[in-house]
């Protein structure tokens, strides 16, 4: 999306243009995305609670379902399991954050007395790693929950919850895994050429887009998972 | 007319490029605002072809000129095209061409992403296009509606280009919308201040949130069609439960914002060319920046309006008939201050004024007949039935279509450096008009008599016949018109009067420049201290004794008007982009993914894999490469 150089090859126009508003055309363009964005979720999400509850045959999300051949299929949602994934999205957020912080500090100076930790915050390939891999581990428990959704009986075909369920979560899904492409490409960039403070804006835009998608996600997870 | 014979000078070289591959590799917003036009003119003229064959069909009763089947076809296509695929793009190249220059821009935010806005059009056009030359175009209306759009209602593959085609197209305005709102934002001259910027700007910019806004629920609409259809899901499927009105939600929360991204940029145009010919300021400019963005904000709230026939109740109806009365206020605010314009100024009747005062008049028609539509008592009896067809044409080709060859008329000396020839144009105008009202008007009798839409003939002695023979005969005006105009486009670029930088003694910035614009618009940013920056330029102080005009700051030394010949961009040192076809591969690429879904109709699996994922590859490989190379 963004016009210049991701990769940072520094031709001394892309900080020389100057803007009405003083900020960087990138940092417009993706909050005009985000809000975009939210209007994809909303349709996603209202449909799902329009048709909640309305589904003709089970596997339900909260509760039993007996079928006429008298089998009986649990509720299917799995909260500890989800909950444990979401807790790992929302630390993806915290070393997303972090990477940030160390992008923009490469090349200050550490105190004489650094411990270990003041240390590990100015890794910056520390913490983009820990955001993609944290957020990879999330897809990775996503993988998991539809494959046994799918061994238990729901699929995409099953009924309105199957069909709304995992196209909404798909979605959702399909974003994370657009923002671990985009942060492993930064973490190739950094290893490459190192990202410093002259970079930050290329991080920070990543940063929007996967603090979005999180909060997208705790959205989903409380509507679809918490309330019954 | 006489009155603006220009200097005689010659055109100014647009570009040092030239050649088939300068256009594919063009990043200049101008460049792509010029293909915007012509390919979208390309497809009026194929939506105009589709009407012409319409109403053929419709001209006397039990015609046989096309079966059933092919008459949807057309009627669909007809829709489509003329929404997607001409009067939103001709928006979109004025966009493109004029938004930079009346800020005061080089260029937009983002040039590549606007060459892949285009491409992404010019490819997805193409795609929903193609099916009609092998009888299997898209056949369900151009608002698709589901169930009858699911397999079990439509099982050919003709939906699915419909599907996929205008998913294709939702990415290219997206892409573009984002690009604007930046550009708007963030690259205005200096001293450009909101509330000094020039009407057609203003009206983008609104549509530009417009667009980012409406097009998320038609797409996530499109998704859950598509997956109906290729994965089995049961969105649609009412036998599994499903809500017969999910799709007519989210299509018109869409398909009614969308009927003010077709109008708004017309609105602007019109704003334009209204003052300049009236030598007179836009009355009441900041009610009518309030009114454009009311009209936009109350565009959402409107959506089930259409739907008063489905049975919401009465709360429903009541809440969307009276949100529809109130967006009447705002868009009437803006006919009588276009009116005010006009009073007591020195009118110059050319060809862009008549068919902007023709706007004025048609427009109002067919806002008059959709306050009758707001009533759901009246609307009740007027769904469905040639009276709605006869109100959104007049909204549409009395007022996005008059609009926009208002638009064409004042800004092709701009463009071109030429002028349209104005006795052609006038011909163009009077043959237009009189066919558009010829076409349109009796529809309100036939409708108001119980003919119903979309059906492919009718039996004698309903009293529809005249009605329709008429509007055979307007249509086939309609089609002579254009021919004229055509005619008049094509011949202009070469044999047209030399236009010089401001032919029509025009205030704005773009016209400050010479026609046709050098690749990098203003060889020195201006700075801006009003609205009306040339004629400030001319007469300091042509307003004294009226508003300000937002004029706040003292006219400082300008750079205004200071060229009177052209430099290339290296002479003076403007860094510009590079040309690079990037962006159109990265589109191809795009389609190509989209394409291998059609696949899957006939159970080719591995093909549409393959296919799907080749096209993911270019994309990708194309957006990384377009990413990692530095822009100028």
């Amino acid at each position: 999306m963004a016009s210049h150089a991701i990769a940072g090859h520094d031709d001394g126009h892309a900080h020389t243009h100057h803007t009405t508003t003083g900020l960087d055309n990138r940092k417009i363009a993706i909050w005009a995305f985000i809000g975009s964005e939210c209007m994809l979720f909303a349709s996603l999400i209202s449909t799902y609670l329009i048709y909640k509850g309305k589904s003709l045959v089970g596997p339900y999300p909260h509760t039993e379902y007996t079928d006429a051949a008298g089998k009986v299929f649990p509720a299917i949602l799995d909260i500890p399991v989800t909950s444990a994934s979401t807790f790992v999205l929302l630390m993806s957020s915290l070393a997303m954050v972090l990477a940030l912080q160390a992008v923009q500090l490469k090349g200050t100076p550490l105190p004489a007395n650094a411990g270990w930790w003041t240390r590990a915050q100015r890794s910056s390939q520390l913490w983009l790693g820990m955001t993609a891999l944290l957020g990879a581990t999330f897809l990775g428990f996503q993988a998991y929950e539809f494959t046994a959704f799918v061994r238990e009986g729901l699929t995409i075909k099953t009924n309105l919850f199957g069909s709304t369920f995992f196209t909404l979560t798909g979605f959702h899904g399909a974003h994370v895994t657009v923002g671990v492409l985009w942060l492993m490409s930064l973490l190739w960039i950094d290893r490459t050429r190192g990202l410093g403070p002259k970079d930050e804006l290329v991080v920070d835009i990543a940063a929007l887009y996967w603090h979005f998608v999180d909060v997208v996600w705790i959205v989903i997870f409380t509507l679809i998972y918490l309330i019954q | 007319m006489a009155t603006l014979a220009a200097p005689a000078c010659a055109t100014a070289p647009a570009s040092t490029q030239s050649g088939l591959w300068s256009w594919i590799a063009t990043t200049d917003h101008k460049r792509i605002g010029t293909l915007y036009l012509w390919t979208a003119l390309a497809f009026f003229l194929i939506g105009g072809l589709e009407a012409a064959l319409i109403r053929t069909q419709l001209a006397r009763p039990n015609m046989g000129f096309v079966s059933a089947e092919t008459y949807n076809q057309l009627f669909t296509m007809h829709g489509t095209t003329m929404v997607f695929l001409a009067v939103m793009p001709l928006s979109a190249a004025f966009f493109n061409y004029l938004i930079p220059l009346q800020i005061g821009a080089r260029d937009v935010a983002f040039p590549r992403l606007n060459a892949f806005s285009y491409w992404v059009y010019l490819l997805g056009g193409i795609f929903i296009t193609l099916p009609i030359l092998f009888q299997v175009a898209p056949d369900g209306g151009w608002f698709g509606y589901a169930p009858l759009t699911t397999n079990q209602f439509s099982s050919g593959p003709n939906i699915d280009f419909w599907v996929i085609g205008l998913q294709i197209l939702g990415v290219s305005s997206l892409a573009a919308a984002f690009n604007f709102i930046t550009t708007i934002i963030n690259l205005r001259a200096p001293g450009m201040t909101l509330m000094r910027m020039p009407m057609f700007t203003w009206m983008s910019f609104v549509v530009q949130f417009l667009l980012i806004l409406a097009f998320p629920p038609i797409t996530v609409a499109l998704v859950f069609l598509l997956m109906d259809r290729f994965f089995g899901t049961t969105f649609y499927a009412i036998a599994q439960g499903a809500d017969p009105l999910l799709w007519q939600h989210l299509f018109w929360v869409f398909g009614h914002p969308e009927v003010y991204i077709l109008i708004l940029p017309a609105f602007g145009l019109v704003s334009e060319v209204l003052p300049t010919f009236s030598k007179k300021p836009l009355f009441g400019y900041n009610v009518m920046v309030y009114s454009g963005i009311m009209i936009g904000f109350l565009g959402f709230g409107v959506w089930a309006h259409h739907m008063f026939a489905v049975g919401m109740g009465a709360v429903a109806d009541s809440i969307f008939s009276l949100m529809t009365m109130l967006i009447a206020i705002p868009t009437g605010v803006k006919i009588f201050n276009w009116i005010a314009t006009m009073w007591a100024g020195e009118v110059r009747f050319t060809v862009p004024m008549k068919f902007a005062i023709a706007l004025i008049a048609m427009f109002t028609i067919g806002g008059i007949s959709g306050v009758m539509h707001s009533s759901p008592p009246a609307d009740l009896q007027q769904t469905d039935s040639y009276f709605v067809v006869a109100h959104f044409h007049y909204v549409l080709f009395g007022g996005s279509i008059m609009g926009i060859f208002a638009g064409i008329y004042h800004y092709y000396p701009k463009i071109t450096g030429r002028f349209l020839n104005e006795r052609l144009g006038n011909v163009h105008f009077w043959l237009n008009f009189i066919g558009m009202n010829l076409t349109f008007f009796p529809m309100h009798f036939s409708g108001l008599l119980g003919m119903p839409r979309r059906i492919y003939t009718y039996d004698a002695g309903q009293g529809w016949d005249l009605f329709n023979l008429l509007a055979t005969y307007g249509t086939y005006l309609l089609v002579i018109a254009t021919a004229v105009f055509v005619w008049n486009f094509v011949r202009s670029r070469t044999r047209g009067a030399i236009a010089g930088g401001d032919p029509w003694g025009a205030a704005t910035l773009e016209w400050s420049i010479p026609s046709p614009p050098p690749e990098y618009n203003f060889a020195q940013i201006p700075t801006v201290t009003s609205r009306y920056p040339l004629w400030d330029l001319k007469d300091p102080s042509w307003h004294e004794g009226e508003d300000s005009h937002g004029d706040t700051g003292t006219p400082g030394p300008s750079p205004l008007r200071e060229e009177t010949e052209t430099h290339t961009a290296k002479a003076l040192g403007i860094p510009m982009p590079y040309p690079t076809a990037k962006p159109a591969f990265a589109a191809l690429g795009l389609v190509v993914m989209f394409s291998g879904l059609l696949f899957l109709r006939n159970d080719l699996f591995a093909v549409a894999m393959t296919v799907t994922l080749g096209g993911a590859a270019m994309l990708i490989g194309g957006l990384y490469a377009w990413l990692t190379s530095p822009l100028e």
